[in-house]
Formats: C-alpha cells, sequence, structure tokens
C-alpha cells in the first residue's frame, strides 16, 4: 500500500509528460487518420497506396532500409568479431574510433559525403584525373547515395552491438570443438556465429528502423529527387499544409516499424528457441 | 590461421577507413582556399573559420542549441532520476508495462514524434514553437536518461540505504546523501549523453522550428541548400573538436565500453 504510493508520486510526473505529450499527440493524429465525415473509414490510406507516386516512396524506404541492413551485417559482422578478439587496448581505440561518428552530427556525417560523392567531390575528380570519365558522375540524389550515407551513419550501431554480444563468448567453447576434431571454419560456423545472433538481431534492427525513418541523411543526399517517407513527411506537413496526408505518412511509419520489430523479434526466436 | 587474420585485419581496417575517412576528408576542405567545395583543394586559408562567426545564424541558433539542450536535459533528469529510482527500487503491479512506456520514445519514428508535436501542441493547441521544441527533445532523451540512470541504481547497494534510514534518516533525506552521491557518475554520464543527442537531433527540431527560432543543425542544414561553399566543412571541423572533448568526459564517467553494451 505504501509502496504504490510512493511508486505512484515517483512516476507520475513522468508518466504525465508522457502521456499528454507523446501519447494524446499520436493518438489524435491517428484519430483523423480513420475518419471521414465522422464515420470509420480507411479510405485515406487507400487513396494513399492507390497514388503510385506514394506507393514507389515507400517501397523504395523499405528497399533502402533492407539494403543499407544487409550491408551493415556483411561490413559489421566480421569486424566486430575482430574488434572482440583484439586485446583490450586495441579494443578500447577500436570502439573508441567507432563511438566518434556516432557521437558527431548527422548533418556533418551525410555534409561528408557530399563532399566525397559530389560534382566536384573526391570520387569524381579521381576517375577524372585518371581519364576513366569525362564527365562527372552524378551519384548524388540517388538511392545509392542515400544507402553509403545510412551504411555511415548506422554502421556503429551495428558494430557496437555486435561487439557487445562477441565479447561474451567464452572463448573455451571454440577451443573445446576444435579439440574434439572441429575445423576453424566449423568451430566458428556451429558456435560464434550461432552466439552472436542476438547481436544482429539487436543491431539489424537499430539499422532498418533508423534507415527506414532518418531524415537528414535522405534530405541531403536524395534531395527532392529521391525522396523516401522522412522528407515525404516533412513536404506533405511543412511545404504543402496536406496534414490529413501527412498524418497517414506518419501513422503508416510508426505501424511499419511496429511491424518489422516484430517480425525480426519473431525471426530471431525461431532460430534461436532457447532465447 | 594467419591468412585469415590478415583478410580480417585488412577488412577491418578497409571498414575503419570508411567510417573515418569522409569526416578526415571534410576537415581537409575546411582550410580550402577556394570559394566553393572540391577535394582536393588547390590553395588553403583559415578564411571559413572566421566565416563561421560572420554568418549571424549560426551564432544565435548555436545559443539556441546549447539553450534546448541544457533545459532539455535538466528537465528529463529531474523526470527520469526519479522514475529510474522507482522502477529499480520498488515492485510493483505493471512495472514491466512501465518501464516498456518510458523507453517507448525510442521506438517511435522521431520525425513521426516532431510532427504529431507540431500538428497537436503548436498548430491545434497554439503553443509556441520554442516550448514545443524542449518538450520533443525532452521527450526524445528521456529514455536515455532512464536507461542510464536504471543501470547505475542497478549496481547500487540499497543496504546502505536502509542503514542510512534505520539510523534516523527519512527516505527522501537518505535518497539525498545516500543514493544520490553514489550514482554520481551514472548521472554526469546520462546528461552528456542526453545533451549531445538533444544538440545534434535533426528529425524533431526540423518540425518544430518556425518564424525566428531555428537550432543549429536545422540552420545548417539549410544554408547547405543555398551556400556551397567550405563554412560548413570548418563548422564541421568545430563541432568534431567538441565532440572529441565530450568523449573523454564519458571516457572519465561511465568509460566508453559501456556503448558495447
Amino acid at each position: 500500500m505504501f509502496t504504490a504510493k510512493k511508486v505512484l508520486l515517483l512516476i507520475s510526473p513522468g508518466l504525465l509528460f508522457l502521456v499528454i505529450f507523446q501519447l494524446i499527440p499520436l493518438f489524435s493524429i491517428f484519430m483523423e487518420t480513420i475518419q471521414v465525415g465522422g464515420e470509420f473509414s480507411l479510405e485515406r490510406y487507400g487513396d494513399f497506396f492507390k497514388d503510385p507516386y506514394n506507393m514507389n516512396i515507400y517501397f523504395r524506404t523499405l528497399r533502402i532500409a533492407l539494403i543499407s541492413t544487409l550491408i551493415a551485417v556483411t561490413l559489421g559482422f566480421p569486424t566486430s568479431y575482430f574488434i572482440s578478439k583484439s586485446n583490450i587496448k586495441k579494443r578500447g581505440l577500436y570502439i573508441a574510433l567507432a563511438v566518434f561518428p556516432l557521437l558527431t552530427s548527422p548533418v556533418v556525417r551525410s555534409f561528408s559525403w557530399i563532399v566525397v560523392l559530389g560534382r566536384q567531390g573526391l570520387v569524381n575528380n579521381f576517375l577524372t584525373s585518371l581519364n576513366i570519365i569525362e564527365e562527372p558522375l552524378s551519384i548524388l540524389y540517388t538511392e545509392a547515395a542515400i544507402i553509403i550515407g545510412f551504411v555511415h551513419l548506422f554502421l556503429p550501431l551495428m558494430i557496437l552491438s555486435l561487439v557487445g554480444v562477441m565479447e561474451n563468448i567464452d572463448h573455451n567453447l571454440v577451443l573445446a570443438a576444435e579439440s574434439l576434431g572441429a575445423s576453424k571454419l566449423k568451430a566458428f560456423l556451429k558456435i560464434v556465429f550461432p552466439l552472436s545472433l542476438p547481436g544482429v538481431v539487436i543491431g539489424s534492427v537499430l539499422v532498418f528502423c533508423g534507415s527506414f525513418t532518418a531524415y537528414t541523411t535522405p534530405q541531403l543526399l536524395g534531395g527532392s529527387r529521391t525522396r523516401v517517407m522522412a522528407t515525404l513527411l516533412y513536404e506533405n506537413a511543412r511545404t504543402l499544409n496536406d496534414w490529413t496526408t501527412a498524418s497517414v505518412i506518419a501513422t503508416i511509419m510508426i505501424l511499419t516499424t511496429m511491424a518489422i520489430i516484430t517480425v525480426i523479434n519473431r525471426g530471431a526466436k525461431k532460430l534461436n528457441p532457447k532465447g | 590461421m594467419n591468412e585469415t587474420n590478415k583478410f580480417l585485419t585488412f577488412f577491418t581496417m578497409l571498414v575503419y577507413t570508411f567510417l573515418i575517412g569522409p569526416l578526415v576528408i571534410i576537415t581537409v576542405t575546411a582550410f580550402s582556399g577556394e570559394s566553393y567545395l572540391s577535394f582536393p583543394p588547390e590553395s588553403f586559408s583559415l578564411q571559413w573559420f572566421f566565416n563561421i562567426f560572420q554568418v549571424d545564424m549560426f551564432v544565435r541558433t548555436f545559443r539556441v542549441s546549447l539553450e534546448i539542450a541544457v533545459i532539455g536535459t535538466v528537465l528529463a533528469l529531474l523526470i527520469g532520476i526519479p522514475v529510474a529510482y522507482a522502477l529499480s527500487r520498488f515492485d510493483f503491479f505493471g512495472k514491466s508495462i512501465l518501464s516498456n512506456f518510458f523507453l517507448s520514445p525510442v521506438v517511435i519514428p522521431m520525425v513521426v514524434l516532431g510532427y504529431a508535436l507540431l500538428k497537436f501542441l503548436v498548430i491545434n493547441m497554439g503553443i509556441p514553437y520554442y516550448r514545443g521544441l524542449l518538450i520533443g527533445h525532452t521527450i526524445v532523451i528521456l529514455p536515455y536518461v532512464v536507461r542510464v540512470i536504471s543501470s547505475s541504481l542497478m549496481n547500487f547497494n540499497y543496504t546502505v540505504e536502509e542503514a542510512a534510514m534505520s539510523l534516523g534518516c527519512n527516505r527522501l533525506h537518505a535518497f539525498f546523501v545516500v543514493v544520490l552521491p553514489n550514482i554520481r557518475s551514472g548521472i554526469i554520464a546520462a546528461f552528456i549523453l542526453a545533451f549531445i543527442n538533444s544538440f545534434n537531433n535533426v528529425p524533431v527540431s526540423v518540425f518544430l522550428t518556425g518564424p525566428g527560432i531555428s537550432t543549429l543543425p536545422i540552420q545548417m542544414l539549410s544554408y547547405v541548400e543555398y551556400y556551397f561553399d567550405p563554412t560548413i566543412s570548418a563548422l564541421s571541423v568545430v563541432l568534431m573538436i567538441i565532440t572529441v572533448i565530450i568523449m573523454f568526459a564519458i571516457e572519465k564517467t561511465l568509460g566508453l565500453t559501456h556503448f558495447a553494451k
């Protein structure tokens, strides 16, 4: 009884704050999207997906997030394994070098890719000076540019999630497997890989949801030519003042994020019934 | 064995070149003597660093970002510390639901939160942009505060608190003289993480900036839209130096390895 009172006293400011400023605003924009003329209707969602322009952007956003996640796992897994096997001093340095970009402003990090990929950028100047190309390539404002930006933005999160899990793998298990006749590769595939899966799952959720909803990178590297859901939401709300469409986009983004988290977590449970 | 290790070392170095390379390149262009951005620059000068201070909007929005980050972080600590304490000290009905609820801002897309606050608070309720911005930032950093403080409270031995109370301290007094000093480094770490997340935030801020009110990252975004000179590179270098200082502060309080947990 006394505990309940104390708990209520302690959490009520936080609870009220989140209910008033998060739950109610989100709920109110959701309610707008399922009503047409005061009656329940899913018409607005139908309208949104009937438009090929919107459909295109929705699937582009999903595609970009999926490819970015796959690349981040591919680059992150070997790197994290290397970091987790290195000695403590070096490991500290590698983690610091991964944390540094993470704490650097996303505007700075995306902008750095404009300098690398732009018309007068590193890639184009290098290729033209070698006479490989005559005209500078247009890499900016494409899906590829956004994907490069996302991998750069979220790879540190993947590396940190994986290193955290890999560090805790008991190396004696690998030694035991090898002493029982398993090859290095087999020991890796049968022991290190499955035990790292929780890290892959956490990392993938972070990268996928991050890429699906990020604003800065697609704004700078995709521009108005390659819109994604986040920049489309911004355009509808702040440029076109089309609040209905904006609310529909916002709700679709939340529902998709939730669905993705559920799917990845379910998949992870199937892969690892014990976890 | 050695060959796979060599390959792995090489692969890791490539990945780190990819991560750090663009930041090195942007640093080089900050010292460019050209009036447009290109790499490699043909001449060098420090003019772009001086230009940061010539652009009045950068100075002004830097101040706004600083202000919002400090006030938002203090607010999040005031709300978050009692929550973290309640969640780690007591067992009660609905605890896991509540704990998930307090971490929920992490799974809500930030652009959606920014949009919802713009629509509901600013447009419908007529609350000024500045306050909306502050509320948005506080929500975004609240989960960091709750999580970091909770994890340092988990390492705290509550028998010390009970000892203080059995010696005549009331609970509130015991909290301030026994519990708080013991989680000091957790509070400092939460402050730093919350501060940097607020200071760098774009997706919430982009919806909650309006006439006369903007933050530094938003100002940088709109500058890039209209100008293509190395001022942003110079500003990036300044921000990266601040990041390095912050990393040293984190290393001293929480340890950078905390990030790999």
